[in-house]
């Protein structure tokens, strides 16, 4: 189990922590685009090997969001809140 | 046989002889030592065969020591009765109740070993051959009974369970000499350190060793460096315990036994570590050979701890096989228990023999390069050894010799689960013939035995080296720290040559490699003969290494075996993947407290002690919520409460707890726009006091909620959602305003548990609400239909909604949780000349299917849009945005006729059809166009009415389909998708 870094919380265990998927612009950059742009931003979640930035909830603690860089191959968790 | 402590020695053991403690094992009375584990109390009492083997019920007695020793299974019965423990670990008490598992009708005389004479037709892959037609489930339940472990005990224990985490600098797993020495330098050193073993007294292979350290015993070293240990307040030693998960993010789960003996059967600890250091040792690998499973053939370490720690003799006279140097270390031992050697056995050609026996015995007749083929057995005990040999010239020959104990060492296999299951990278060290760590994935390091390293010396000596580098990855420099000098009998000089089996031509023999699985060498072969030339698929199709013995002790020796037949190195066949747990874990131990009732603990409202204290039967509500589904008076059935509370809706009044529905105040100078955003509808210009009834999309076009939204002041909404919902709800408009639109500015606040809700509703709700003690004008002209007003009534703050669940006049009195039941019974009281009615969930359900309102799971079931249910209306044209609007569109233009809500009314008046029944054609071939999503009795319409989704269903009004009840064929009338008040008047009253 990760041990995850809240920005109010600090350091906790990732059982308290809804992942919401990686980072994308936001929806209303999308809401213009044709069909396709607008699918794929639904649909398709980059899902590559190696550091990506993800959103994160502290939901079982105290309900704040956050990103954080992770490495998916190793698990590893980059240092700072890229979001502060 | 019957004489207490019979292969007891005179002297010796490190158990208490002043202590003797009674026991009970398969009903019959022994008597053991405290300090005892119930394996060594019944070895010393005589007793050979502890269990029988898994599929074919031979058999068993002691072989390994600790956790290796899978064939010591044992029930354990009492009061935290326990199935599947091992004898050799179980730590003996007073009134101890042990029993065999796998046997019956009993441990000496075992129908199922009949399967032993017939094993010809259980070859492996036997289950995946024969059970197949007609199919498996047919044979399930039998051949369960033959091959169960325990028995899973009937009643809860009665002691508990917990779990707990904790964190560390460096976590030390394993207490042997590398252990020991590892947590000292961690400890002197300043850091926060933990260190655990699984069994009960900490010191590994040192507690049966004669090795001296700093010219003193070795467990006065033990016991001196564990009060050190545990006289520093940073440092944590947990006993008993084992470390069976190694996870991500360095977090290791170490299950702890009986840390308040009968209270508290297990804590489940999971640590974070810093740094990891594995100080795992290694298990003493059997060698494979005919009938090797037979009770007194032991491993050499379990004999030396027999006579070393426990003070007893597995037999009288033995012989050593081996293929190593470390098993001649056994000697004192068998001479300090009196222990006549026969013979030794080495597979080894050249061996110094000077240095490995010493001269003092010289006399020992030695066959080297010679193997054992097979046990002789005598009844249930072993009785000899066939031996090949060559002679000077090189020649085969073949003896027998006479034993009762054959004590074998195929070598070490360093315990690399835990670094396994860290992600970490095996490699085949030939030195050892056997595999150690190679690449660390986590913050892992390997100290002692597990390495390789067969010397106490080398140990101590990789442990103080491994414990700087773990300090020094954490920026803390090692405090300096003496290593203790070693002496006597040390095995420096650990040299193997791979033996992985003697069954010469692979006949159909029972040479065992997995025991714990009853896995032979012919079962390795034949696999491997039908084409199973991969390690994952042979484990998997052989079973070897799967069940308790979790390659502790079979899988090197399959490895190197399936080498052999592949006629390649064991690094090419490779291991396969350890996975946790280590050793067997209890469900509880992984619950902890969390069982029962406190899993996914019910909601209750303010008022569920009224309701249960008027005959309501309770439902689950969704969410967790409990409410009443109805109430039930004496002598009514179910169906007449329920006409009954639907008919003083319809005609008087009635009231309903509505505290479960989702409730959240959403405030901020954006909060129009997010309510135009997440509903599909417009709600721009809602002046304070006024609400609107919404429909939530999600981001696909679908229905996903539905709820009414209250301006209850200029900066303060009220948003109601489902019952059900709310979490979900709740969930994606964090999200949406944290991460979609983060440019709104808005707070969201869930509010569900703060106010209770009695809803009033019937046609005299006004009448009687106008005689309750209130400042507030219940009048239609001042409390129209969707408006809300805040005010008191008897003394209780309220704010009243006018919103219709039902169809009829209603008022949601909502009051602050802690008013809800004195609220509730006030209005009770005040009913009473009404002859208010309380009404539950299904009578709710019938109105609103007589109304057609949605309900969620029924025709909300997650594939509708709103045009699917007549509530195109509702879909706002002139918002450019909404979630759910683009991708509604997309999915139109492809798919113009969708299903579509309907009513339906069943030709057979009295006919209810079940929900979810399929509607299609009278052509079985067709395929469905929709379902019933509801069917109640209507009471007003005296007649069953149903709700169902049906393709293009809207204009399809007067046409008659076919609903299929269980294969029945029932006719019904499709409908407009309301039966009752279809202008909506009697809400708007």
């Amino acid at each position: 189990m990760l041990l995850i870094h809240c920005p109010w919380c600090g350091l906790r265990a990732e059982t308290e922590f809804r992942c919401a998927g990686p980072v994308k612009p936001p929806r209303s950059e999308f809401i213009d685009k044709s069909d396709e742009a607008w699918l794929e931003y639904l649909y398709q979640a980059d899902n590559r090997r190696g550091i990506l930035e993800e959103y994160w909830c502290h939901e079982k603690g105290c309900g704040e969001w956050f990103k954080l860089r992770r490495d998916t191959a190793t698990h590893e968790i980059m240092d700072g809140d890229t979001d502060s | 046989m019957s004489r207490a402590n019979s292969k007891r020695l005179e002297f010796g053991g490190y158990i208490d002889r002043t202590q003797s403690l009674q026991f009970k094992f398969n009903g019959r009375d022994y008597v053991g030592f405290q300090g005892d584990t119930l394996a060594s109390a019944l070895m010393a009492n005589g007793v050979n065969v502890l269990s029988r083997s898994f599929k074919y019920h031979r058999p068993r007695g002691i072989q390994n020591r600790g956790y290796a020793d899978v064939t010591s299974l044992i029930q354990i019965a009492g009061i935290n009765e326990s199935p599947n423990i091992l004898a050799s670990v179980q730590p003996l008490y007073e009134g101890l109740e042990a029993s065999s598992v796998n046997c019956w009708p009993s441990v000496s005389f075992d129908i199922g070993s009949i399967f032993g004479a017939f094993s010809p037709i259980l070859p492996v892959g036997f289950y995946y051959k024969t059970f197949m037609w007609p199919n498996w489930h047919a044979f399930e339940p039998l051949i369960r009974r033959a091959a169960g472990f325990g028995k899973a005990p009937r009643r809860a224990p009665a002691g508990q369970f917990l779990s707990r985490f904790d964190h560390c600098d460096i976590l030390v797993i394993g207490a042997g000499p590398a252990g020991l020495m590892a947590a000292l330098t961690a400890a002197k050193s300043g850091a926060r350190t933990m260190i655990v073993d699984e069994m009960t007294q900490p010191g590994g292979s040192l507690l049966y060793s004669k090795s001296e350290l700093e010219g003193r015993f070795a467990i006065d070293w033990i016991a001196r460096t564990v009060d050190e240990l545990k006289s520093m307040d940073h440092v944590t030693c947990l006993w008993n315990s084992t470390a069976w998960g190694y996870q991500e993010g360095n977090m290791v789960c170490v299950s702890e036994r009986a840390p308040i003996p009968e209270e508290l059967i297990s804590r489940n600890w999971k640590i974070w570590a810093k740094q990891v250091i594995l100080a795992t040792g290694a298990i003493e690998r059997p060698i494979v050979f005919e009938n090797n499973d037979v009770p007194g053939v032991m491993l050499c370490s379990a004999v030396m701890e027999a006579v070393q720690t426990y003070g007893v003799a597995p037999g009288t006279r033995a012989v050593l096989f081996t293929n190593n140097s470390s098993a001649y270390e056994i000697l004192p031992y068998l001479r300090a228990a009196d222990i006549e050697l026969a013979a030794i056995v080495d597979t080894r050609s050249d061996v110094e023999l000077d240095t490995v026996i010493g001269k003092d015995n010289s006399s020992v007749e030695v066959l080297l390069g010679a193997s054992i083929q097979l046990v002789i057995r005598a009844g249930k005990r072993v009785k000899g050894v066939v031996v090949h040999a060559q002679d000077s010239s090189g020649k085969e020959k073949k003896g027998k010799i006479e034993c009762d104990l054959v004590c074998v060492s195929g070598g070490w296999n360093p315990s690399v689960h835990l670094f396994s299951q860290s992600r970490g990278t095996l490699l085949y060290d030939d030195n050892i013939a056997s595999f150690v760590p190679d690449q660390a994935v986590q913050a892992t390091h390997c100290a002692g035995a597990i390495t390789g390293e067969m010397s106490v010396a080398g140990c101590l000596k990789s442990a103080v080296n491994t414990g700087s580098k773990a300090l020094s990855r954490i920026g803390i420099q090692a405090a300096p720290i003496s290593i203790p000098e070693v002496s006597n009998g040390d095995h420096t000089d650990y040299q193997v040559d791979p033996f992985w089996s003697s069954t010469a031509g692979y006949k159909r023999v029972k040479a065992f490699v997995d025991f714990a699985g009853d896995v032979t060498v012919f079962d390795l072969k034949l696999a491997i003969q039908e084409g199973f030339d991969e390690i994952e698929h042979l484990k998997r199709y052989t079973t070897t290494g799967m069940g308790l013995d979790q390659g502790k002790t079979a899988n090197v020796n399959a490895i190197g075996i399936i080498a052999f037949h592949l006629d390649c190195h064991p690094s090419e066949v490779g291991t396969t993947t350890f996975r946790p747990p280590y050793t067997p874990v209890e469900f509880g131990s992984i619950a902890g407290s969390q069982t029962g009732d406190v899993v996914l603990p019910y909601r209750h409202t303010p008022m569920t002690d009224w309701h249960k204290a008027h005959g309501a039967v309770m439902y689950e509500a969704g969410a967790r919520w409990r409410r009443p589904g109805y109430y039930q008076m004496e002598g009514e059935s179910m169906n007449e409460a329920i006409n009954r509370e639907c008919y003083a809706v319809r005609n008087h009044v009635g009231i309903y707890d509505g505290s479960p529905l989702g409730k959240f105040i959403i405030r901020g100078e954006d909060t129009e726009k997010l309510l135009n955003l997440i509903y599909t509808n417009s709600f721009s210009g809602l002046k304070p006091g006024q609400g609107k009834y919404g429909l939530m999309l999600n981001e696909e076009g679908l229905v996903f909620d539905d709820g009414v939204t209250f301006r209850i002041d200029d900066d303060q909404y009220l948003l109601s959602c489902s019952t059900g919902g709310a979490p979900a709800v709740e969930r994606k408009l964090d999200k949406f305003i944290n991460v979609e639109c983060p440019e709104l500015n808005v707070i969201i606040t869930p509010v569900t548990s703060q106010w209770a809700n009695a809803t009033v509703c019937g046609p005299l709700a006004r009448q009687m609400l106008q005689s309750t003690e209130s400042d507030i004008d219940w009048s239609r002209e001042v409390l129209p239909f969707m408006h809300v007003v805040e005010g008191i009534i008897a003394g209780m703050p309220v704010r009243v909604f006018r919103v219709s669940f039902t169809g009829e006049l209603s008022y949601e009195i909502n009051t602050p949780s802690r008013y809800g039941l004195k609220l509730w019974r006030y209005l009770i009281e005040v009913g009473q000349n009404w002859d208010i009615c309380p009404v539950g969930s299904e009578a709710n359900h019938v109105l609103r299917v007589e109304k057609g309102f949605l309900s969620l799971a029924h025709e909300v079931d997650g594939i509708v849009d709103p045009i699917d249910l007549g509530h195109g209306w509702m879909v706002s044209r002139n918002k450019n945005d909404f979630i759910g609007k683009r991708s509604m569109e997309i999915r139109r233009q492809s798919q113009p006729i969708r299903q579509e809500l309907i009513g339906l009314l069943p030709k057979d008046s009295n006919q209810l059809i079940s929900e979810g029944a399929p509607i299609a054609p009278e052509d079985k071939q067709a395929l469905s166009e929709g379902f019933v999503s509801a069917c109640v009795w209507s009471g007003v319409l005296e007649r069953t009415i149903a709700l169902g989704l049906l393709t293009d269903g809207r204009s399809r009004i007067g046409e008659t389909v076919l609903a299929w009840d269980q294969g029945e064929p029932l006719s019904l009338e499709v409908t407009r998708p309301i039966f009752y008040d279809a202008e909506g008047i009697r809400l708007r009253m």
